[in-house]
């Protein structure tokens, strides 16, 4: 969605616009505090206890690969929450929206600096959620909402995976804690199951952070408002795989299956993705697709140990959200000022909009990997890290020329074809400079692009190497960042990338033309996701059909046969039959009980009046309550007599309105029916008995003997477990009886609307 | 259903069967009994004052929703486990109050357990009639 003209100059939402802003700078503010600290190699920890008995807790960790990403998340929030405050300005739902970009940027800090897996999952989820309501910010459209959904499908699907992966990471480790799983790297490794948990762990993170084949949905989550993609698309949520994968760097790394996966996928992403960035007409979309090459780039190097690529890992990471932020809120001045994002039609902006074409400029001269910025010495990195990697060295770094090649290409057509070519068509509104609040943002992202490009020394210390620290364990492979290293082979990469890089430019229409057309006849992800899902839609219906076909007889034989299969199939596999019982014990009384409930059901299967039925039904249920009474469970015996009148008053009201059981669709007999029914008695028979048959368990029933009136202070164990020992669960019976009255109640009302009572 | 006797019947037998529903609640602890029987002995009670007297006569009788019973009673019961988090214990762990004990003599136990039993007889209650009352006026 576009923002919203507003036609005086914007003053910004007073304090719900504020207060974010405020609360980022302060978090901010805490956490530089801190980098002294971890610099000097301290990670600080605190731990509140959770579910201790689970072994969860709200533990947190700070070292320099998470407060790298906390000083990332809330420096990058502070500009973005200033910024939408006037890109929103008099947005009816501003104070909705500044919820949710609050709430997601304290779960991402969360997830970033949790310790405990069960924590870390839980912050992960919100993350999940609070993306989902910012993509579908715009809900009125479609697409809005169908972004939504999808982000949070992929995602969410990728999540249970990594919750599985968890558990078994923490069972196998005995430790949920981060920071002590790390540790055991080798167990971990020789452990049978390090596969299941790498493919778990990797599939939520390769859908958190969009790598192929799973990166159809970050080019649609471009739909959220330019200032939430700029923080959750470039800077922070995507990248949460990312972190991940590098925080179980140290534990998981080092086998083939890791190398090779992150490799080919970060590779192939990396390269794909560029090449598709360079097709997109739609400045944003442009952007989003380089973030996924950023992601796919940050993805390869994960793969590898040595000190260089986790160096060019660490000052990648920086570099690209510093320049992908700004370039963002860029793209979303140049919307909020002319009313169009098609780099086709915008031109000449510089005139209009000469700060906004300042910021583009330098943080775009950081993307295309120029000196004097960081990202050249970010792209120096890249390439003597693609050269140590262990194997086919030069096809990832002729990868990565070519990745970079094509980002300089994109660089030039979002940040410099608008402001200084001349213009392909008619804004929609008159070019002006965006107000103040949304200059400060992209302005500081691009200027420190440039001043850490000119003093890397800044971050070496401060972030860098704290980073391949966490990551390495140690500081002493971490390289130098240096603007010039003399002339060595990633410099004339270097330079090979920006020769191919101007000629990608220069071609890039027709380049465009070719790749429209190539796109066309290939396989469509986005496309194939419809497709899943109308199949999958069209799956539930036909089973909806086939099992729920609205008669209730179908129903309840659908529902015994399944009971028949599940129980009578285990009876059969195990070949569990049981022996015959012993019947000396059996007394005349339970004889006639027997009779009478065995007579009560027949005469009900038979009858063809329906007040015969239930009387015949409430015989059987007052049956059972009587066996309950002879056997010493009066609680029981009082409940079943209690809910037998009741069904019975409950379903005469029901049934007395009804035809009369003869006639064609009830009389007769249904062998079907007859044989369900008897098979099912015979299997719940066995089962019965061949229970009886194991000796009792009677540890639980004498701790309740025993523990009920000392620690309980009831002697009625039945009440006693149900209202003290088990509450919880009771608490859960009980709020399932409203939600089935209520329901109930729902129902009844839908057929007839009457006046409410 | 119109029959004379069985609503002058049903004067006497509902008001007794509730008393006898309060009954069986308080008792449960130590004898047969408790919230869930208790719930059902009394809103017996009402469906028999419904059947002999209309359901409009019944829901007057009541006061209240009885939807509303059952939700106040989830409501109370929820709040009865959360208050042992005040005394720092785990939720549902019942908390009590033994008023005159001396000795062996337990004195008038008052507990966090009986508040939720009664948010249990609450809500079978309000659930069941709520259920009857729909059923008996829609169809």
């Amino acid at each position: 969605m576009s923002a919203a003209p507003v036609a005086d100059a914007p003053r910004g939402n007073g304090l719900i616009g504020l207060l974010p802003v405020a609360l980022a700078l302060a978090l901010f503010g805490a956490f530089m505090t801190a980098v002294p600290t971890v610099a000097v190699g301290d990670p600080i920890r605190f731990v509140w206890e959770w579910v201790p008995s689970l072994s969860i807790a709200l533990s947190f960790y700070v070292d320099g690969l998470s407060l790298t990403f906390a000083l990332l998340i809330s420096g990058i929030g502070t500009l973005v929450f200033l910024y939408s405050n006037t890109y929103l300005a008099g947005h009816p739902q501003f104070a909705r929206f500044a919820l949710f970009l609050t709430g997601f940027m304290l779960a991402m800090l969360g997830l970033v600096l949790a310790d405990n897996l069960i924590a870390l999952f839980v912050f992960w989820e919100l993350t999940t959620i609070t993306s989902y309501l910012l993509i579908g910010f715009g809900h009125e459209t479609t697409k809005g909402r169908r972004s939504a959904l999808q982000a949070l499908f992929v995602t969410g699907a990728g999540a249970l995976a990594l919750l599985a992966g968890f558990i078994l990471l923490g069972a196998v480790a005995g430790t949920f804690e981060l920071s002590e799983i790390v540790t055991q790297g080798d167990a971990l490794k020789a452990h049978a199951l390090y596969l299941p948990i790498l493919i778990l762990v990797l599939a939520g993170t390769f859908t958190k952070s969009a790598q192929f084949p799973f990166h159809f949905w970050l080019p649609n989550a471009m739909a959220a408002p330019t200032p939430v993609s700029a923080f959750l698309h470039s800077a922070t949520m995507v990248k949460a795989g990312v972190y991940l994968m590098a925080r179980l760097h140290p534990g998981l790394s080092g086998t083939d299956v890791w190398l090779w996966t992150l490799t080919i996928a970060g590779a192939f992403t990396a390269v794909f993705a560029s090449v598709l960035a360079l097709r997109q007409n739609d400045l944003k979309q442009a952007l989003a697709y380089t973030t996924l090459m950023a992601l796919g780039t940050l993805t390869l190097f994960l793969g590898q140990a040595s000190g260089y690529a986790m160096t060019a890992f660490a000052t990648f990471l920086i570099v690209h959200s510093l320049y992908k932020a700004g370039l963002f809120l860029v793209v979303g001045c140049i919307d909020y000022g002319t009313g169009t994002r098609e780099a086709e039609i915008l031109g000449g902006l510089a005139r209009a909009m000469p700060v906004t074409a300042a910021a583009a400029g330098l943080a775009a001269l950081s993307m295309a990997g120029f000196p004097p910025f960081l990202g050249f010495i970010g792209k120096e990195l890249k390439y003597a890290g693609a050269l140590a990697v262990g194997s086919e060295p030069l096809i990832v770094a002729a990868c990565l020329v070519l990745a970079n090649a094509l980002m300089l290409a994109v660089a030039g057509v979002v940040a410099f074809r608008p402001f200084w070519r001349p213009a392909g068509g008619v804004t929609p509104r008159t070019p002006t400079e965006a107000p103040w609040p949304m200059l400060i943002g992209p302005v500081i992202l691009a200027v420190m692009g440039g001043l850490f490009g000119l003093y890397p020394e800044l971050l070496q210390g401060a972030l860098v190497d704290p980073t391949v620290a966490s990551l390495l364990g140690s500081t002493e492979d971490a390289k130098e960042l240096k603007l010039w290293a003399g002339v060595n082979l990633p410099l004339i990469l270097s330079i090979v990338t920006v020769g191919l890089g101007l000629i990608f430019y220069a071609t890039h229409k027709r380049l465009r033309n070719l790749l429209a057309r190539a796109d066309a006849a290939a396989p469509n992800f986005d496309r194939g996701w419809d497709q899943f899902l109308a199949g999958f839609k069209a799956f539930a219906a036909w089973q909806t059909r086939m099992i729920q076909p609205g008669v209730l007889r179908t129903y309840i034989f659908a529902t015994f046969l399944t009971v028949l299969l599940a129980v009578g199939g285990t009876i059969a596999l195990r070949g569990a039959l049981p022996g015959l019982p012993d019947l000396s014990d059996v007394t005349a009384q339970n004889v006639v009980l027997v009779l009478l409930i065995v007579a009560g059901s027949l005469l009900t299967t038979v009858t063809d009046s329906r007040i015969t039925a239930m009387a015949a039904l409430g015989v059987v249920g007052i049956g059972v309550a009587i066996i309950f009474i002879v056997f010493g469970a009066p609680d029981v015996a009082i409940t079943q007599l209690l809910v037998e009148t009741l069904v019975v008053v409950l379903v005469a009201v029901a049934l007395l309105r009804l035809p009369s059981l003869k006639g064609p669709a009830f009389g007769g007999f249904r062998p079907w029916d007859a044989a369900l029914a008897v098979a099912i008695g015979t299997a719940v028979t066995l089962t019965l008995l061949a229970v009886v048959e194991a000796p009792l368990d009677r540890r639980l029933s004498d701790y309740f003997e025993v523990a009920s009136w000392p620690e309980a202070f009831g002697r009625n164990i039945v009440n006693v477990i149900l209202v003290d020992f088990r509450a919880l669960d009771t608490f859960g019976e009980i709020a399932v009886v409203v939600i089935a009255a209520l329901s109930a109640y729902a129902l009844l009302r839908t057929t007839a609307p009457k006046d409410e009572p | 259903m119109n029959s004379i006797i069985l609503r002058a019947g049903t004067r006497y037998l509902a008001g007794l069967l509730l008393l006898f529903s309060l009954f069986m609640l308080l008792r449960g602890h130590n004898e047969p009994g408790g919230g869930f029987i208790g719930g059902l002995i009394g809103s017996t009670g009402f469906v028999l004052y419904a059947l002999a007297c209309g359901i409009a006569d019944a829901r007057a009788a009541l006061r209240v929703l009885p939807q509303n019973i059952a939700m106040a009673g989830l409501g109370i019961s929820l709040l009865a486990g959360i208050a042992a988090g005040a005394f720092g214990d785990a939720l549902f762990t019942g908390q009590w109050l033994f008023i005159g004990a001396s000795g062996d003599d337990k004195g008038l136990p008052l507990s966090t357990v009986l508040i939720f039993d009664i948010g249990v007889y609450m809500v079978v209650f309000g659930s069941i009639l709520s259920l009857v009352f729909a059923m008996e006026e829609e169809i």
